[in-house]
């Protein structure tokens, strides 16, 4: 009898787990983003008859799709709302930019979330074509893949409790719990004596966030885009220390050696730099956080 | 034994004393469960707006396509283990020295070690360490081998523990009519150790159900990651909704297990109606093996 | 470079951090189990009724999935600020409790009917038939299992390690950082699990032996 009973609810589940996926709201669940201010957003032209020497380009003109690899819980940069599965943010329109100049319009664009930890993996396996994800171009990184970039300077901070007055900065974290994804560079500098913060390695940042709104940790750190993000989701909650202690240029992840598409992204960015594109895009995705407008870096990777 | 042996047929002042200690301990547990429920209540998680999020399209077919994934990497990772498990068993059982030793060698070490550390090694690349080409394993296939070595490992401990349990006058008659050892273990004592150990072969298979969990850890986009993904991106009210996706998510889960368990459940009771020799044991989580929930 | 000499104190701290998790979440798994256990058999039906629900719900739930009630909802809506090793402690002990309590259960199964009926008839109540006469008798045939739940217990601490606990699953991440060689981590990690749980086998084999009476 049990199994009867067991059996027969699981079947209702399942009915109703199958028949909801046809049913169901569409649009964004939950509160209103604002996130991206969708009416301001440049648009941008598709190139056409694009002949670069790139074989991981060819690739990707031939089967018509440009795969991107993207950040999804970054509020701001690279976000997926888990209702529409549409990404928003910087990042985004960065990879929009580049793949027009690369002669693929938005809707040729395949999006790909990777975790940070997967990135290098990602693009050197050809799982994504390009990587635009808060992606820190650094040494260690470059003996594995190229960057073309930076598109964008960032840097380390902390985020706190808008009710917390210990903490002022990277030098009064001695003794805190400072929260960070595995691995990454800001937990390793925290950790030095010469700020002594006690770590905390989660899995993804969005953890550490639900940490700190709780309690379970004092500080979150990573770049300060990021935070800011989070800071702007979570209004009287949360607030970024403005101090950074790393630079964290931002680059456009690609395959080693390809030095016809580094060259391609590179202009790319260039380009919708000096048109206008850039700051309009800044503005209404990473400006709405609340960071001021800077004037992009000088691309180095090229 | 059951409960009443343990206890006399209550006469009257037990029954009252039965009758207060029910009403005491109901409304402790009663009060409890309100005391999480206000809590709940209290910080907005029972508010119409948290709950509204699985009635959008986009949220169901998300979790709908971690449930896929969830039963994708079970299905994979069941199939495996069960075929591994039958050549580590006859491993183990084999005449040769050398294989027998591979083949222990192997469950027990991989017994041993915890499951995450296993499909973490596999994750971070320790295929690339030990040999020298390069191998890219993805999510996925860390968690599908990883559950697949540690669950035939389990396995293959209850098949034998099934096949010793074979009467020995079933092997020795087999030999007796001249058949090969091949032929006794795949013909003879194979299908009644699988027969008499089906549930707690099943029992083992809803362990391995819920350790597909684990591929929350390695960010494999199963059941768990969803809830995770749809909790943390998704806000009401400037709140994030962990505790109606932990509710759905996790009843999802319980639902499954028990529909796994009831069919072990079942076939235990099938086999004991049965006439046909050995009855299959009790399901339960093969005690004997060292192993593990 | 020798990974575990470069970093003792790393690995001790990750030993130490396995140890005491496993010890604390030990202690509380038997303890909720023999409660649990006592629950499933006593002539309280509402008492029944939890235990079967608590034993239900638990053994068919995922551990990660406990991690992360424990992590994510139960500071937000209980206890804000609670300690990572508490809260590990109690997602662990609960998960185990249903396995253990499940162990007792059929442990007092296998005691002679005889037993209970002799102790009753000599007047003893529910609390002391199961205190003096049968969960003596029931815990030596609960040994063997209650040794493997508790070594699954050991291996299952790792998942703590991955919220926010340090232990050797813990310690691993941390290394794999530094560059050492992922094989040789693994090795060193693997071995500190194996001494823990060695250790327990030899103390319950030392126990059954102790508690060893002829029937």
């Amino acid at each position: 009898m049990k199994l009867h009973k067991t059996a027969a609810s699981a079947a209702v589940i399942l009915a109703l787990a199958a028949t909801a996926a046809c049913g169901g709201k569409e649009g964004s669940a939950g509160d209103k983003s604002n996130d991206t201010d969708e009416k301001s957003l440049p648009t941008y032209k598709a190139a056409e008859d694009v002949t670069v020497d790139s074989p991981v380009l060819k690739n990707a003109q031939k089967r018509g799709k440009i795969v991107i690899g993207a950040k999804a819980d970054q509020p701001y940069l690279g976000f997926q709302d888990q209702s529409t599965k549409k990404y928003s943010g910087f990042d985004i329109e960065i990879a929009k930019m580049v793949a027009a100049d690369l002669g693929f319009s938005a809707k040729q664009i395949t999006f790909k979330t990777v975790d940070s930890g997967a990135r290098e993996q990602a693009v050197r396996k050809g799982d994504v074509d390009l990587m635009i994800g808060t992606y820190t171009i650094n040494d260690e990184r470059k003996k594995q893949i190229d960057f073309a970039g930076p598109y964008y300077h960032a840097g380390a901070a902390l985020l706190v409790r808008e009710d917390e007055s210990g903490i002022e900065g990277p030098d009064s974290v001695k003794g805190k719990k400072v929260c960070s994804i595995v691995g990454s560079t800001p937990l390793q500098e925290i950790k030095k004596p010469k700020y002594g913060g006690k770590i905390t390695e989660l899995a993804k940042y969005s953890d550490c966030v639900k940490q700190l709104i709780d309690g379970q940790v004092d500080a979150v750190t990573t770049d300060d885009a990021i935070l800011k993000g989070y800071a702007a989701d979570n209004p009287k909650k949360l607030k970024v220390l403005s101090k950074t202690f790393t630079d964290e240029p931002y680059g456009v992840g690609l395959k080693k050696g390809d030095k016809a598409l580094q060259k391609a992204v590179a202009d790319a960015l260039k380009a919708h730099e000096d048109n206008g594109d850039y700051e309009k895009a800044y503005d209404a995705t990473l400006g709405k956080s609340g960071s001021k407008f800077v004037e992009p870096p000088t691309i180095t990777e090229k | 034994m059951s409960g009443s042996v343990l206890y006399d047929a209550p006469g009257p002042r037990a029954r009252a004393r039965n009758l207060v200690l029910s009403v005491v301990g109901g409304l402790l547990i009663v009060g409890l469960v309100a005391l999480v429920a206000y809590r709940l209540y209290d910080k907005g998680q029972f508010d119409g707006a948290m709950w509204d999020i699985f009635n959008y399209a986009g949220i169901r077919e998300n979790i709908l396509d971690g449930l896929a994934a969830t039963l994708k990497v079970f299905a994979m990772a069941a199939a495996l283990s069960l075929v591994m498990a039958v050549v580590l068993c006859m491993g183990r059982l084999s005449d040769h020295k050398p294989v027998r030793w591979l083949a222990t060698g192997f469950i027990e070490l991989f017994r041993s070690v915890p499951l995450l550390i296993t499909i973490f090694a596999l994750w971070v690349g320790i295929v690339d360490a030990i040999l020298p080409v390069e191998v890219n394993i993805e999510p996925m296939w860390a968690l599908v081998f990883g559950l697949a070595i540690y669950n035939s490992c389990v396995q293959a401990e209850v098949l034998r523990a099934g096949i010793n349990a074979v009467p020995t006058g079933q092997r020795e008659a087999a030999y007796a009519i001249g058949m090969r050892k091949t032929q006794v273990t795949a013909s003879i004592l194979m299908p009644q150790a699988v027969r008499s150990m089906m549930p707690t072969i099943i029992s083992q298979l809803v362990v391995t159900l819920k350790d597909t969990s684990l591929g929350y850890i390695i960010l494999y986009p199963e059941l768990l990651q969803t809830a995770r993904l749809i909790a943390s991106n998704t806000q009401v009210n400037g709140d994030y909704p962990y505790v109606p996706t932990v509710i759905v998510i996790g009843t999802l889960y319980i639902v499954l297990c028990l529909a796994l368990s009831g069919l072990a459940n079942w076939i235990e009771r099938r086999g004991r109606r049965a006439k046909t020799g050995i009855a299959p044991t009790e399901a339960k989580v093969p005690e004997q093996t060292g192993a593990l929930p | 470079m020798n990974v575990l000499l470069d970093n003792l104190d790393l690995f001790r701290e990750g030993f130490v951090g396995t140890v005491s998790l496993t010890a604390g979440s030990a202690a509380l798994a038997v303890v909720l189990g023999l409660i649990i256990a006592g629950f499933r058999v006593s002539p309280v039906p509402p008492l029944r009724l939890f235990g079967t629900v608590w034993v239900t719900l638990l053994r068919n739930t995922p551990l990660t999935l406990l991690f992360l009630v424990a992590f994510f909802v139960v500071p937000q809506v209980l206890f804000p600020g609670i300690d990572s090793y508490l809260l590990a402690v109690v997602a662990l002990g609960m998960y185990t409790s249903s396995y253990i309590a499940e162990a007792l259960r059929s442990g007092i199964n296998t005691v002679p009917l005889g037993q209970a009926e002799a102790a009753r008839s000599i007047g003893m109540t529910f609390t002391q038939t199961l205190r003096i006469v049968v969960l003596p008798q029931a815990t030596r045939t609960a040994l063997p299992p209650l040794s493997s739940f508790l070594i699954a217990l050991t291996k299952n601490s790792a998942i703590a390690g991955a919220f926010n606990n340090v232990d050797l699953f813990n310690i691993q991440k941390v290394l794999s950082n530094e560059g050492y060689n992922i094989l040789v981590i693994f090795i060193w990690i693997t071995i500190g699990y194996l001494i823990v749980t060695f250790s327990i086998s030899a103390l319950f084999r030392t126990l059954e032996r102790r508690l060893e009476v002829a029937r």
